[in-house]
């Protein structure tokens, strides 16, 4: 299919302006019609999904020099990256795109239904783009105070989200939480980007890292910088010390938004991904040495991964609020992200090593972030469903579901055997991936993942049980309507195909992102 | 709704309404020149809005019609960006080009001409909106908050 040469040139940017542009038309227009802002949303979510398709194809084609786009100049002249804002797009950016563009696209039919009886129905639309729209922007920037910027508006427009229905007093205690550890994050992540303006004077992630390499590796402020900015993006993504506020805001998030959100938070993890291979692991051929020893680092994420993975699997287990059980999974299959890339960056001066096991390692944390984004997102969105048609989230107060919603049953299903890793679902591609891989790191972690793994499978066939089996209620619900269904049946879609072709996907989608991650260190061995 | 005050605060207030207005109209077009800008004239334009307010109770501007000038700035700024697009987002293509805000400016010390500078007035007139939009209806909202009663 031919794609206008304008698209193909301007597609990074495109990706982010499109939602940007549905976002601040959505309140004019919503004055005129109260229902015209849902179309208006998905109008330019679609879009920007079509958008980030051309550019992945781009990104692919070129894997694994990144795509750039220089901001405000003629492309050939005048750009340089320590003035110019520049968009840098390699594997790794555009996955986290597409992970984005389908769940964004999937949350927002799913919302038509699920809020149709709200008021302020063009503040939600505009909130649910500008979450996009900072997702996005975070994921294809090469900027790093663009990155604040763009984490701020993620932050920010998931914080009014959280608050949506304000007939909840539990809505506001849930955004002001998440308001107070998303506030505190960024003036962590500013006072960490102020430490590298402060000493390289330039914002550009790959121009530091190169001022980096030359000034003799990282030096004691930059190990500062690092702790601030390893706790501030595994706060963003989740992770167990700093997951305080992750419970309550997934649980009291309107349905479609909770998949988003898995989706916003993931840009934590992408973050947390970036600064430590691009800034901290770059690789000097000609000195031979690396910024900084990232042993010690691997080990801090891994460490933080097992907590996640552990913590949160044993809170999830004992809690009776459907959303918040799956709240607390989503916390512990975040672990299991930290965890694969964890040793990925602890063994990544050792080349024996990262060719014997930290690759595959990566290869597993990368595909689990997309799978989670998907089955996640689904199981939210059938637990929305259900608390659509009940007003309660209470598993106490529900049974015998599966009798009348039959697809949201069926939904559930696929997605819980999906996030327990039972074969052949796309969880268990990804996990196998990491239990070899980590088994050849450190054998005990690799039990402590598959145990927890065991944990999730209990917890979710507790809710199957409970929710959808047993006789059938008095006044039995009716399915999910036809815009909600149709949200969830485009993530199922995803899934099957994950499911069926793993290896494909691994091939086509996760090896240009791990190549990107190790480039040029290693290009050649992946 | 909060009540107005005494006739000497609005009589003052409307003396002091369009001098206020008029100095955060003129920062905001002269942005690219001077010292000041989109915000800073935004800014002062809003206080324009505030002295109303608190003078003559919080009536007569309605949330509507700022909400629009908020989100029309918005747009705008938008816009502003996509007119580069035939060379980049954001390029200033309208600078030099003749037109609006296209006049050449000479090399070295010159008489400032308010007709240059490109799409960077363009930006400065979005931001004034969105400012003289956004911090008004926070004004409004306070206002509300401040002087609703609590019912025991």
């Amino acid at each position: 299919m031919m794609v206008p040469e304008f698209f193909q040139d301007h597609a990074p940017i495109l990706v982010v302006i499109l939602p940007l542009l549905g976002a601040f038309l959505t309140p004019l227009i919503g004055k005129a019609s109260s229902r015209a802002p849902r179309y208006v949303a998905a109008l330019f979510l679609l879009g920007s999904l079509a958008m980030v398709a051309v550019l992945a194809d781009k990104v692919w084609s070129q894997s694994p020099i990144p795509v750039v786009y220089t901001l405000g100049a003629h492309s050939g002249s005048g750009i340089n990256p320590v003035f110019r804002i520049q968009l840098v797009v390699d594997g790794l950016g555009v996955l986290m795109a597409i992970i984005m563009g389908i769940v964004s696209t999937a949350a927002v039919l799913y919302s038509w239904s699920f809020i149709d009886k709200y008021s302020g129905q063009d503040k939600y639309y505009t909130l649910l783009q500008l979450t996009a729209v900072g997702a996005y922007g975070m994921v294809l920037t090469g900027d790093i105070f663009n990155l604040f910027v763009f984490f701020e508006i993620s932050s920010i427009a998931l914080c009014g989200l959280v608050a949506f229905r304000t007939e909840r007093g539990e809505s506001f205690e849930a955004a002001f939480k998440y308001m107070l550890y998303s506030t505190i994050s960024g003036v962590f992540l500013l006072f960490a980007i102020g430490i590298f303006y402060g000493e390289y004077g330039v914002l550009n992630m790959g121009v530091i890292s190169e001022a980096m390499s030359s000034a003799g590796g990282a030096s004691v402020l930059d190990k500062i910088a690092l702790g601030l900015l390893v706790t501030v993006f595994s706060l963003k993504a989740g992770s167990v010390p700093m997951h305080m506020a992750t419970p309550d805001a997934y649980s009291e998030a309107p349905g479609g938004i909770s998949a988003i959100f898995v989706a916003a938070s993931q840009t934590g993890l992408y973050a947390l991904f970036r600064t430590s291979f691009t800034i901290y692991g770059h690789y000097n051929p000609n000195t031979g040495a690396f910024n900084l020893d990232t042993y010690t680092l691997g080990w801090i994420v891994v460490i933080l991964g097992v907590l996640s993975m552990f913590i949160g699997v044993t809170m999830a287990l004992v809690q009776k609020d459907i959303k918040r059980l799956m709240a607390y999974h989503a916390i512990s299959q975040t672990g299991y992200m930290l965890l694969g890339v964890g040793v990925g960056i602890a063994v990544l001066s050792d080349p024996a090593k990262m060719t014997a096991f930290g690759v595959d390692a990566m290869r597993g944390g990368i595909f689990h972030i997309i799978n989670h984004a998907l089955y996640k997102g689904l199981l939210f969105l059938t637990a929305g469903a259900v608390f659509y048609r009940l007003q309660t989230r209470n598993l106490n107060e529900m049974h015998g579901l599966g009798h009348t919603m039959r697809f949201t049953t069926v939904f559930f299903m696929i997605g819980a055997l999906a996030i327990a890793g039972m074969p052949p679902m796309n969880g268990f591609s990804s996990k196998l991936l990491i239990y070899e891989s980590v088994y050849q790191f450190n054998p005990i972690i690799a039990v402590i993942a598959m145990l927890v793994s065991v944990l999730t499978l209990a917890s979710f066939v507790k809710v199957f049980y409970s929710a959808f089996l047993g006789p059938k209620p008095e006044n039995p619900p009716e399915d999910a309507p036809t815009s909600m269904l149709i949200g969830m049946t485009i993530l199922v879609a995803v899934i099957i195909v994950f499911s069926l072709f793993p290896g494909l996907v691994v091939e086509r989608l996760i090896d240009p992102a791990v190549r990107a991650l190790l480039f040029p260190w290693l290009a050649g061995g992946v | 709704m909060m009540r107005p005050m005494s006739k000497i605060v609005r009589s003052m207030g409307g003396v002091l309404y369009p001098l206020i207005a008029v100095f955060g109209g003129y920062l905001i077009l002269h942005g690219h020149l001077t010292p000041g800008g989109g915000f800073q004239g935004g800014a002062v334009a809003a206080s324009a809005v505030a002295l109303v307010v608190v003078a003559y109770g919080g009536t007569l501007y309605k949330k509507g019609v700022l909400s629009t000038v908020e989100s029309f700035g918005l747009l705008l700024f938008l816009g502003a960006g996509l007119i580069g697009m035939s060379a980049a987002f954001f390029a200033n293509t309208l600078a030099n080009a003749g037109g609006l805000f296209g006049d050449a400016v000479s090399f070295g010390v010159t008489d400032a001409g308010l007709n240059t500078g490109g799409t960077v007035p363009l930006m400065n007139i979005a931001v004034g909106c969105e400012v003289i939009g956004g911090l008004g209806l926070i004004i409004l909202a306070l206002s509300k908050a401040a002087f609703t009663r609590e019912v025991d």
